[in-house]
């Protein structure tokens, strides 16, 4: 649905983005993740017929966006960031007058409107000013402009910043549900946001993608261990001695202590090969402990993403971890 | 087509649900509104060479008046898209710049069109309590009405222009003011004529606001202002196209 060929696009003299390529297929769910600043927004400023590029080639739908644009455009709903609306509008006002502008014929506008309300759960507010909106139904407003005229494609460009964590749920859920009839690409600095929604991830950094794959090949892709690490929470009365005993099991690489409260002590073993699970639960039935927690802990994708992305001092990619963080870059 | 109407309807009816049209509305019949009375009243002190609609559309209320409209009327329409982002939805709407750039420009000529069209009933109002004519002919209200019309494409899409190169409203107010300023006072180089020769003079009358109102309005058509006008009118246009262009290069 989209191919992207050598893009390149500069400002000025800095390069925001360099020779990209990259390819989403029909119903796809992609997600386009990058710290701040990394291009992100230009790229889909590009891919939107917003900005043309410098060079690079860009398909949509089969159409060149340069040069086929108004075809092309007309087959993507776009989401820019933060949202720009028309705070002197009504909400059903100016979906039907973005209806009317995206080509949709004017006996079927009301019918395309209210489907739109509907899916965005817009019915209660359709008659308020856009002006007096809350965020959270900013974005949906957003959403359910770009999805008005039924595009094969949406762009959405951090289509949950800046909700609390309640409207994150609902826009996410919103997203999945879009997900069987649009093919969608969207932007994100949230990791667990791209986990939630997306089939496939492509990680973006100074301009360049740096990885791509589904949540599990870049699991597999990356120097942290595969199988992940193991906790173990038990009660015994000398935690030294018990990490000692650990340390010397042969199907152990290595083991440390986490916590300890009240005699419970948590370790976190790095298994050597097979899952030992099993085997330590024998153990500590050997042993005596008193068993409490017993699991393995998949590694996160935020660890994934700092081994593509390394920490530099003005992107640290630890702050890609939490939601709260807002974009002070424009990219 | 089909675009090009929903994007003027929306410009015509947004000017509308905020202040601003009603706003200008009431003040421009305000200041009119005293024009046409000291107008009238002037008969009141013997008789005077000029008809009520040429002495209406030639004080320093109704120039000012004129004046003041343009910078407040197209400020808006494209550097308050600019600034809230909103033009990234527009342009990302399947629908061509020329079409945004002659829409936003109909709507505001439609609003300049509907803030002039009140003033006709001052006429109507005089002819009914007197039974006079307030011009020698038709001709001279439709030459007067006719002259503002075109002086406002001419403006309004300087106007346009300037609101196309800047995201701040003040500043393209501030250019539109000042390049309007300096096509309405051409006349005042006539002042200049002793220094200037019968050529510029020529030059500075036929292209002056003032001069050609007078004309105008006694009913008097020069098919040169009509021309400027309107080639003015569309070079300024092609100029708002072209930079709504540049900015999409610029990024």
């Amino acid at each position: 649905m989209i191919t992207v060929q050598g893009l390149t696009k500069s400002y000025g003299t800095a390069d925001a983005i360099r020779d990209l390529s990259f390819s989403v297929d029909q119903g796809e769910v992609v997600g386009f993740l990058g710290p701040n600043g990394a291009g992100k927004s230009t790229t889909m400023k590009i891919l939107s017929g917003y900005l043309p590029a410098d060079s690079g080639e860009v398909r949509v739908a089969g159409f060149d966006i340069f040069s086929d644009s108004l075809k092309a455009r007309s087959r993507i709903g776009y989401l820019p960031e933060n949202v720009p609306l028309y705070p002197e509008m009504r909400v059903g006002e100016y979906l039907a007058y973005r209806a009317s502008l995206k080509g949709v014929r004017s006996r079927r506008i009301r019918e395309k409107v209210e489907d739109a309300v509907q899916l965005c759960g817009l019915r209660n507010v359709q008659k308020q000013l856009v002006g007096t909106l809350s965020k959270g139904y900013r974005q949906r407003v957003g959403l359910a402009d770009a999805l008005v005229n039924e595009p094969d494609i949406l762009i959405l460009d951090e289509p949950t910043i800046g909700l609390d964590p309640n409207q994150i749920r609902e826009v996410r859920a919103l997203i999945k549900g879009l997900a069987s009839r649009h093919t969608i690409l969207l932007s994100s600095h949230i990791l667990s946001e791209v986990e939630a929604t997306c089939s496939r991830i492509l990680i973006i950094n100074k301009g360049r993608i740096v990885a791509t794959g589904t949540p599990s090949e870049l699991r597999q892709r990356t120097s942290v261990p595969l199988s992940g690490t193991i906790r173990l929470e038990i009660l015994t009365e000398s935690s030294s001695a018990a990490l000692r005993e650990l340390n010397s099991l042969p199907y152990i690489s290595k083991a440390t202590t986490l916590t300890e409260s009240e005699g419970w002590v948590t370790y976190e073993i790095s298994p050597r090969g097979e899952d030992p699970r099993l085997l330590l639960y024998e153990e500590a039935v050997r042993r005596g402990w008193k068993l409490r927690e017993l699991s393995t802990r998949e590694v996160p994708l935020e660890e994934i993403f700092s081994s593509f992305v390394p920490a530099s001092p003005d992107q640290s990619a630890t702050e890609l971890q939490s939601p709260g963080n807002q974009p002070g870059a424009m990219s | 087509m089909r675009v090009f109407w929903t994007l003027l309807k929306k410009e015509v009816s947004s000017a509308f649900l905020t202040p601003m049209a009603w706003v200008l509305l009431f003040f421009l019949l305000l200041l009119t509104g005293f024009n046409f009375y000291a107008g009238v009243s002037s008969l009141n002190h013997g008789p005077t060479e000029v008809t009520v609609v040429e002495s209406f559309f030639n004080t320093v209320f109704f120039w000012f008046s004129f004046l003041l409209l343009f910078p407040l009327l197209t400020m808006r329409l494209f550097s308050e898209e600019y600034r809230t982002g909103t033009i990234e939805l527009l342009m990302t709407a399947p629908v061509r710049d020329s079409q945004v750039v002659f829409a936003k420009f109909c709507g505001a000529l439609v609003l300049y069109s509907a803030l002039w069209l009140p003033t006709g009933l001052y006429f109507l109002i005089f002819w009914w309590q007197t039974h006079l004519q307030a011009a020698g002919a038709m001709g001279a209200y439709l030459g007067a009405y006719g002259l503002l019309f075109l002086m406002g494409m001419f403006y309004l899409s300087l106007g346009c222009l300037c609101s196309s190169l800047t995201r701040h409203q003040i500043s393209a107010a501030v250019m539109t003011f000042c390049l309007v300023a300096l096509f309405f006072f051409t006349g005042l180089l006539t002042f200049l004529s002793g220094q200037v020769g019968t050529l510029m003079k020529g030059i500075a009358v036929t292209f002056s606001p003032i001069d050609q109102m007078t004309q105008f309005s006694r009913g008097l058509y020069d098919t040169r202002a009509v021309v400027w006008y309107l080639v003015m009118t569309a070079l300024c246009l092609f100029l708002t196209f072209q930079s709504l262009q540049a900015r999409r290069w610029r990024g």
